[in-house]
């Protein structure tokens, strides 16, 4: 009973706020209802009996992908207004194309048929005596180890092709050279100045660091040092 | 689930590859020295070495069911490691000299190349889109490597987003086929399928996704707009990989995935084939003639060959698959050779891709110009070169079969897409002669004398890829 009540709960947030995901106007509330889904969807999880995934959902998807969305959606300053611009003008269109595909979904769909041992599964999805994060670990890295080796290699290389894209070493960059730094003394950087008393800065004005210019790469990493004196 | 059931000594090659790639990408990145040519040697070295390792053949099947080694895969293994290795070696001058000399290079044709060699040997759906994915994600990579370049970058993303769309496509139609039939695995595929009316609509529509995905892998018509756009945005070295190996593998997989699972369904796919091939053998020789610039018109040229491939699919038979293997053969030897000659279209030290650059070629370059001939000539299928055998085989199929419009249209075709072809012989050599080309680097040389001698004298000696390439047919059809 209180299960069932439970299952009904979890499911109805989680179709509303499945569906404000989509519906709602600012983007930052998009991902907010995405988060609530979230944790819906990992109640909904618990409920069936997968624990593993349904904390799998939370750490991965609330912790890391969610909170990545939210940066995207505040950093990169999309004008969710303009994107929408088109929505009326391709609405007729797009409806269409919906219909006919939901249409022949439903005639795809006639000729489904369960399997005649699925029904018996379906109430038994756990192997008594056997966690499910074994199980699952049983099927990912004995059964399908291949292909976790080999989704392994996908990330791999997408890993490498994200650099090789993105990466530009020009050299310019403000690395820390600890000789350089152990190298310098108060005598190169430091000025002493007699300041008349209340006359403040008007007299002697800013004072640049003390570094010679023509080595534009040498006065940057000189400037970058300035800050840690 | 014991270790002998799992057979991972089948993968050996696989795990060779995928180990010195990882090897080369450590040496590349801590190496304080420019290693783009080293690291090339070495990727090179590591095709050969799991060729190799796939020679001898250890047959089987391993790792519960997802992954087959036949005389199939190996046959598809060693043409997409030579393929590659060739590729590798035409870049070697061509990177240094437009400055993309980055080790990253062939450690991601590397790791293509593992991704292709998994679908070679995918007996599973689920091995099938891993494998692919592999691949593909490294030649979206590839194809933008020229990050500065405009062309390049928008290549890049256009295969990235259509190609992503692809995969989307063939995942759709991969959970069809498994809510339909119940399994993912190749033989239980075939068992649960053995009754043709046994097939609901919901499998058919799966089988139709399946073939959309890996039909815009290897370029067929509807799902080829990328072509002409990356074939042209992309670096010339990566263009002339991504008509060869990324070619071979998809088809491989089509071939398999149409022969072995859904091989009772024969009826169910082959109109969509024998309509996809038609559609890519108009288009191929139709859109290519008005082509002022030489890649785009190797990427038409592409689209019309994968047509004449599919002939041999859509026939259905050992002899029809036969005829697939020995056509991508000969594709591959041409088609590399062909980049190899583009590539050394360079004067003061400027690439150049337009057609009308080649005038004159015949008498400023006599080498050149007829290894770009022979290869023009073997793609335009005039006997003996080694295309007019693939077509042979490929066209005598599909007439065994009774197909006899697909064989004459097959030959219409041809027939048109000669024009183009042998219009690139005409400007060689009856054009008035401009400039010559700067000296040819000895890779390219090498590459385009192998290319120029399989296509010559292929007629000499077929019999022993024909023989493999008959006992890798067969193996699909036990």
């Amino acid at each position: 009973m209180i299960a069932t009540l439970a299952f009904y709960v979890f499911a109805v947030i989680l179709l509303v706020s499945a569906s404000m995901v989509v519906s709602a106007r600012n983007p930052v509330h998009s991902v907010l209802f995405l988060i609530l889904t979230f944790f819906n969807a990992a109640a909904l999880f618990l409920l069936a009996g997968a624990e593993f995934l349904a904390m799998i959902l939370v750490i991965v998807y609330v912790g890391a992908v969610a909170v990545l969305f939210l940066f995207v959606v505040m950093m990169l300053d999309v004008n969710f207004a303009q994107l929408r611009e088109g929505f009326q003008r391709y609405l007729p269109v797009g409806a269409t194309i919906g219909v006919v595909l939901l249409v022949e979904l439903f005639m795809v769909l006639g000729g489904w048929k369960f399997a005649p041992e699925a029904a018996s599964l379906r109430f038994a999805p756990v192997t008594p005596g056997v966690h499910n994060t074994a199980q699952l670990g049983r099927l990912l890295y004995t059964d399908y180890f291949l292909l976790f080796q080999a989704s392994g290699l996908v990330l791999l290389v997408a890993m490498i092709g994200a650099i090789v894209l993105t990466l530009r070493d020009k050299g310019d960059g403000r690395r820390q050279d600890i000789s350089r730094q152990l190298a310098r003394t108060a005598a190169d950087t430091l000025v002493m100045v007699d300041v008349a008393t209340g006359a403040g800065m008007k007299d002697v004005g800013i004072l640049r660091p003390k570094v010679a210019e023509p080595e534009p790469v040498a006065a940057a990493h000189d400037h970058g040092h300035g800050g840690h004196h | 689930m014991t270790w002998t059931a799992m057979n991972w000594t089948l993968a050996v090659p696989e795990l060779v590859l995928a180990c010195c790639g990882m090897g080369i990408l450590v040496f590349g990145v801590l190496s304080k020295r420019e290693t783009f040519q080293l690291c090339s040697m070495l990727t090179i070295g590591a095709f050969l070495l799991t060729g190799v390792l796939v020679l001898p053949g250890a047959y089987g099947v391993g790792y519960s069911g997802l992954f087959t080694s036949d005389a199939f895969s190996a046959f598809v293994k060693l043409l997409v490691l030579v393929a590659a290795a060739l590729c590798v070696v035409v870049s070697l001058d061509y990177n240094e000299h437009v400055n993309l000399r980055r080790f990253e290079f062939p450690v991601l044709m590397l790791f293509c190349t593992v991704g292709m060699m998994l679908m070679a040997s995918a007996s599973n759906l689920m091995t099938m889109y891993v494998g692919t994915e592999l691949m593909s994600l490294a030649i979206y990579v590839l194809a933008a490597f020229a990050r500065d370049e405009l062309r390049s970058a928008e290549a890049g993303l256009k295969y990235f987003v259509l190609g992503a769309l692809a995969s989307g496509l063939m995942l759709y139609g991969i959970s069809l086929v498994y809510g339909f039939s119940g399994s993912m695995a190749f033989d239980k595929l075939a068992e649960a399928l053995a009754d043709p009316a046994s097939a609901s609509p919901g499998l058919v529509v799966g089988i139709v996704f399946i073939v959309a995905g890996l039909a815009f892998k290897v370029s067929a018509v509807p799902f080829h707009m990328w072509t002409p756009d990356v074939y042209e945005g992309a670096p010339t070295s990566i263009t002339a990989f991504l008509g060869t190996a990324p070619k071979v593998a998809p088809m491989a997989l089509l071939v398999r995935a149409m022969a072995t699972p859904f091989g009772q369904l024969l009826v169910q796919w082959q109109q969509l084939i024998v309509l996809v091939s038609i559609a890519s053998m108009l288009l191929g020789s139709l859109a290519a003639i008005g082509q002022r610039n030489i890649k785009r018109l190797m990427a038409y040229s592409s689209i019309g060959h994968m047509g004449y491939v599919l002939i041999g699919l859509a026939a259905g038979s050992v002899d029809g698959i036969r005829g697939v293997l020995i056509y991508l053969v000969t594709y591959v030897f041409m088609n590399v050779g062909t980049f190899a000659c583009i590539l050394a279209m360079r004067r003061r030290g400027k690439m150049l891709e337009g057609i009308s650059d080649l005038a004159g070629l015949g008498r400023t370059d006599p080498a050149m110009a007829l290894a770009f001939a022979v290869f023009m000539f073997g793609m335009a299928g005039i006997p003996p070169l080694s295309g007019f055998w693939g077509k042979y085989f490929i066209f005598s199929a599909a007439v065994q079969q009774g197909m006899w419009t697909l064989a004459v249209i097959g030959v219409l075709t041809s027939v048109v897409g000669a024009y183009y072809y042998i219009n690139i012989v005409k400007v060689m050599y009856f054009d008035a002669p401009e400039e010559a080309f700067d000296p040819r680097p000895a890779s390219l040389s090498f590459v385009a004398a192998v290319g120029g001698l399989f296509t010559t004298f292929f007629f000499v000696f077929p019999a022993p890829v024909v023989a493999a390439a008959e006992a890798a047919a067969k193996v699909l059809f036990r």
